[in-house]
């Protein structure tokens, strides 16, 4: 059904995400680490789910499978009922450094997703575009090291986006910024999501930036990881940090996260 | 003192003002100073016996004093090329005062023993009277050594991918390379020259071996530490193998090859000049040999000066490539 689905609108712009009973394992020698525990999801077309938890938990892992770098141990992560065994340019994984090749302009950079798929003379127009996205359309020829820590995130974000992803992975993407820097791209990722129309998933373990951004908080155990709760973040965007319901709901996540209420 | 001026001599401009002669380089003038006192020994003080061409060396610094001195008033205006001369102005004071002091205790007290030490103008001599045969040696040498060098890196590089890309390779490879690499290129000499056609396969062999090992373990230890994030990267954004080996494993691990690059370029050196001694018919390193025997020492020095100054060009020219390709990295270093 949902096969057929997506064959029928081959135009979408997001997909969903099934994740069915993944549990997954790291290591070997003797010494396994159990990540996650009888996971259990569906993320709608065009949803945007933030994953919250205590870090090492997992969370990344469970990006790594959607994004198709890695295969669950046991279980099925599906993309539009079919299920995920490698990477591919629709799911796209925004990592915590913005792992920029240093080698590269930001312009190449950008261009890096349409020249492994050949499609860099069709597309090449679609660069300058996304670039202006990001408000980088002025630092085109930079290298990496030349870029504050922001630009750098952002030009991660154009490396993405200029793909058209359907599904954007986002692995604590502003973790590293400092808090002003932080507030701003939060805000423009959220306009990118809105004008783009991909599913988000992202990764945090800030419990603001999860209820300023997402239409759903899911909240992760420790290691290994089982989903403790699940909340509905029903406020429209803009949202105000100060908002009654989003600060009540702060509240009860950390809670949940064993953290009291007077932090 | 206006800023235009400031901007327009830069650091030069700013010395020379403030000496109480405006806009004379006055070291400059000095150098032109002691190069003009060593030309004034030279032609002024008898020679213990005949070495050739000291008129010609007197005459040569007598011009090269010149030339400092018309400097002393121009070289502001040169630019660029103006700014280099300037920075080393005390350099062609001492070189002056070298060229005098050399004279005197070589050509004029003949105080160092005689066939070892050679005046200036006994390498002045060699250069006018054997310079013919000198650019021979030197093609041969530049032959044998592009040769040997560039088959060397090209193969060391390539076997340096493999290795640090494929676990195969790396096992059997690895321990090979591991026990082969540490022999000085050197010490294979006795075997190569009955494994090879001709001692000219044989040498071209040597240098290839001393230039391409060090490229081999630094290119797989390079390909080897590259951040599993960025193939990582790579893969989502839809690169097959091939991309991640020559868009990104490559150029990730690039700047530990110019490492092994640079070693490889010693090495080769080191090993050009041995092999040319072995059976070689012409060649930098065959004239040395060559005029030691017949103890034409002032030969020998006057092509070592060439080897210098061909070995420090192509170190000078791998060190332009270098920053070329590596431009990227210069807020890593």
């Amino acid at each position: 059904m949902a096969l057929a689905l997506s064959q029928d609108a081959p135009a979408s712009r997001s997909i969903a995400i099934d994740v069915k009973k993944v549990s997954h394992r790291y290591g070997g020698d003797g010494k396994e680490l159990q990540v996650l525990d009888d996971i259990s999801l569906r993320i709608e077309p065009g949803e945007f789910v933030a994953l919250l938890g205590p870090s090492g938990c997992g969370k990344s892992t469970l990006l790594r499978l959607a994004a198709g770098l890695e295969t669950a141990t046991s279980g099925d992560v599906l993309e539009d009922g079919r299920p995920i065994r490698a990477p591919n340019p629709d799911r796209i994984l925004v990592f915590q450094e913005a792992t920029l090749f240093p080698w590269r302009t930001v312009r190449a950079n950008v261009a890096t997703g349409l020249e492994a798929r050949g499609l860099i003379r069709e597309r090449e127009h679609h660069i300058d575009e996304v670039l202006k996205l990001v408000k980088l359309e002025g630092f085109a020829d930079f290298y990496p090291h030349q870029l504050s820590g922001g630009m750098a995130q952002r030009a991660a974000l154009a490396r993405a986006l200029v793909n058209d992803p359907k599904l954007l992975l986002l692995d604590e993407p502003f973790g590293k910024l400092d808090s002003l820097t932080r507030l701003r791209m939060q805000n423009e990722l959220l306009d990118l999501w809105k004008s783009a129309a991909f599913t988000a998933l992202l990764v945090t373990h800030d419990v603001e930036e999860a209820l300023l951004l997402a239409d759903r908080v899911i909240v992760f155990s420790d290691r290994p990881a089982s989903i403790v709760a699940e909340v509905r973040v029903e406020r429209p965007h803009p949202r105000r940090r100060d908002d009654a319901e989003l600060v009540a709901l702060r509240g009860s996540l950390l809670e949940t996260l064993g953290i009291s209420h007077d932090v | 003192m206006s800023a235009a001026v400031e901007e327009s001599f830069g650091g030069a401009g700013r010395q020379a003002l403030a000496s109480p002669f405006t806009g004379i380089w006055r070291n400059g003038l000095l150098a032109a100073g002691t190069w003009a006192f060593a030309a004034a020994l030279t032609y002024g003080l008898p020679d213990v016996i005949s070495w050739g061409a000291t008129n010609l060396f007197a005459l040569l610094t007598l011009i090269g004093a010149g030339i400092f001195l018309l400097l002393s008033v121009s070289v502001h205006r040169l630019g660029k090329a103006g700014q280099t001369l300037v920075h080393y102005g005390p350099w062609l004071i001492v070189i002056g005062l070298w060229f005098a002091v050399w004279e005197v205790v070589t050509a004029k007290l003949g105080w160092l023993p005689k066939p070892f030490f050679s005046p200036p103008q006994g390498l002045l001599h060699v250069y006018v009277t054997d310079w013919d045969r000198l650019l021979i040696c030197v093609a041969y040498t530049g032959r044998l050594w592009a040769l040997g060098f560039f088959s060397g890196v090209a193969v060391g590089f390539t076997a340096g991918v493999a290795l640090g890309w494929s676990k195969r390779f790396a096992y059997w490879g690895m321990p090979l390379l591991k026990l082969i690499g540490p022999v000085p290129a050197s010490a294979w000499i006795p075997c190569t020259f009955f494994i090879f056609p001709s001692t000219f396969h044989a040498s071209i062999f040597l240098v290839a071996l001393a230039s391409g090992i060090p490229v081999a373990i630094l290119t797989a230890a390079g390909v080897g530490q590259v951040n599993r994030s960025y193939y990582d990267v790579a893969r989502t954004l839809g690169a097959d193998n091939r991309f991640l080996i020559f868009k990104v494993a490559i150029p990730a691990s690039l700047p530990n090859v110019f490492v092994g690059i640079f070693m490889g370029l010693y090495y080769s050196f080191a090993v050009l000049v041995v092999a040319e001694m072995l059976g070689a018919k012409f060649g930098l390193g065959w004239y040395l040999q060559f005029n030691t025997a017949y103890s034409a020492y002032a030969n020998v020095y006057a092509a070592l000066i060439i080897m210098a100054l061909i070995c420090a060009g192509l170190v000078r020219l791998l060190f332009i490539a270098r920053d070329r390709l590596l431009g990227w990295q210069k807020g890593i270093l």
